[in-house]
């Protein structure tokens, strides 16, 4: 995928993929809706707009080259994530959250 | 080796649990929050307009509209590629929308240009008038039913017909326009003013694209201008639109490095044979179903 992406592959002629993120309404943020191909980053918005919006979900959109992005890999599941495990004493769930704080 | 970006479905991954975002499918107002164009508006015919003339007015719009919207339809599953594929069908979606409410306007306006409906039809006067009108009695212009041609000839038509609709409908929301007193119409043509804007850059973007693209796609696309450009003249007339229009194409033609076509308007009014086809294919099931209830 990569390759045909960065374009390097001489049998490619699809147009490089893109990610797609889309901010909703009353989101809180842009959230990675789906993928697409476009030829440039412009187009890669209105195609975007046209395929990821249809039903009122955006009101903004990100997109970003697929081959842009660095994703951490599976094989390293254990050694990234799993320390973080058993650190109850990170996560702020010793306060008690108002009522009037909707997302949290 | 790179990966690809994080799935959101995936259990790892996912920002769409209800921990995050709760419960509340608000956030993403799926099926709601939808907006009635003509909420509030009085549907009265202003005492000062001809509600014949009016009827008259409507229904040219909308039937434009209609046949712009059947013809990008029969682009679906067709397209050169999904996305466009999704594009040309929403902006067909759009159009539909157009013509039901400017056709169940000149139905209001006039319940003498509703075509009588077989005994038991439940259709509504919108369908009345799209499915069980003959060719005759439309009024749409002949751009917009040209049969198909490439994705280039599509481009080309689609740039003319919206940028004149959109230069028309920019004024009736104006006073300066006679049918802007209208209420009805008004607020259709602020509707429709947000989807031809986005319809016109649409087409504008890929006109340009395929003009300066492959001596390929550059080639097609003048075929496909100068097959389209004799049925402009009638276009123009038809919206009755000026220098406005001008200033949007030349500039889109000076971009894309095309001239601006000098082709003889093409004679004749009424409409073409393959208007006849269309019709029948897009009238066949509401015909052949009139008690249908759709």
């Amino acid at each position: 995928m990569s390759a045909r992406a960065s374009g390097a592959s001489p049998m490619s002629t699809e147009w490089p993929l893109y990610e797609v993120f889309v901010r909703g309404k009353r989101g809180l943020n842009h959230v990675h809706v789906g993928s697409l191909h476009a030829a440039d980053d412009e187009m890669a918005v209105r195609h975007a707009r046209d395929v990821y919006t249809r039903r009122n979900e955006g009101v903004s959109i990100w997109v970003v080259k697929a081959a842009d992005i660095t994703a951490s890999s599976p094989d390293e599941k254990d050694p990234l994530f799993a320390p973080a495990g058993d650190k109850v004493y990170r996560h702020p769930t010793f306060y008690t959250i108002p009522d009037d704080v909707p997302h949290m | 080796m790179s990966h690809s970006a994080p799935d959101p479905g995936h259990e790892d991954g996912t920002v769409y649990d209800e921990a995050l975002l709760g419960t509340d499918t608000s956030h993403w107002a799926f099926g709601t929050d939808f907006e009635d164009p003509l909420a509030g508006v009085d549907t009265t015919v202003p005492a000062e307009l001809d509600a014949g003339e009016l009827a008259a007015y409507c229904l040219a719009l909308g039937d434009d509209a209609l046949v712009m919207s059947h013809r990008l339809s029969e682009w679906c599953s067709n397209a050169p590629d999904l996305e466009d594929d999704i594009a040309l069908t929403n902006i067909a979606l759009d159009l539909l929308g157009q013509a039901r409410l400017l056709l169940a306007r000149a139905a209001a306006a006039d319940p003498t240009v509703v075509p009588a409906l077989p005994e038991g039809s439940p259709a509504p006067v919108e369908d009345a008038l799209a499915f069980f009108r003959e060719a005759a009695e439309f009024r749409n212009v002949r751009l917009v039913e040209l049969p198909n041609g490439d994705f280039a000839h599509t481009i080309a038509r689609l740039l003319l017909f919206v940028t004149v609709r959109l230069a028309a409908f920019e004024r009736l929301v104006t006073p300066a326009d006679p049918w802007g007193s209208d209420p009805v119409l008004a607020a259709i043509a602020a509707k429709g003013v947000k989807e031809l804007t986005y319809h016109r850059d649409y087409a504008g973007r890929w006109f340009l694209t395929l003009a300066q693209g492959t001596e390929e796609s550059r080639r097609r696309l003048l075929a496909g201008l100068a097959s389209v450009w004799p049925l402009h003249d009638e276009l123009r007339a038809a919206y009755d639109v000026g220098p406005e229009v001008d200033v949007v194409l030349d500039q889109v033609f000076a971009v894309s490095a095309v001239e601006r076509p000098e082709l003889a308007p093409m004679t004749g009014r009424g409409h073409t044979e393959a208007f006849s086809r269309m019709l029948a294919e897009m009238q066949v099931v509401a015909r052949a179903h009139p008690e249908g209830l759709w």
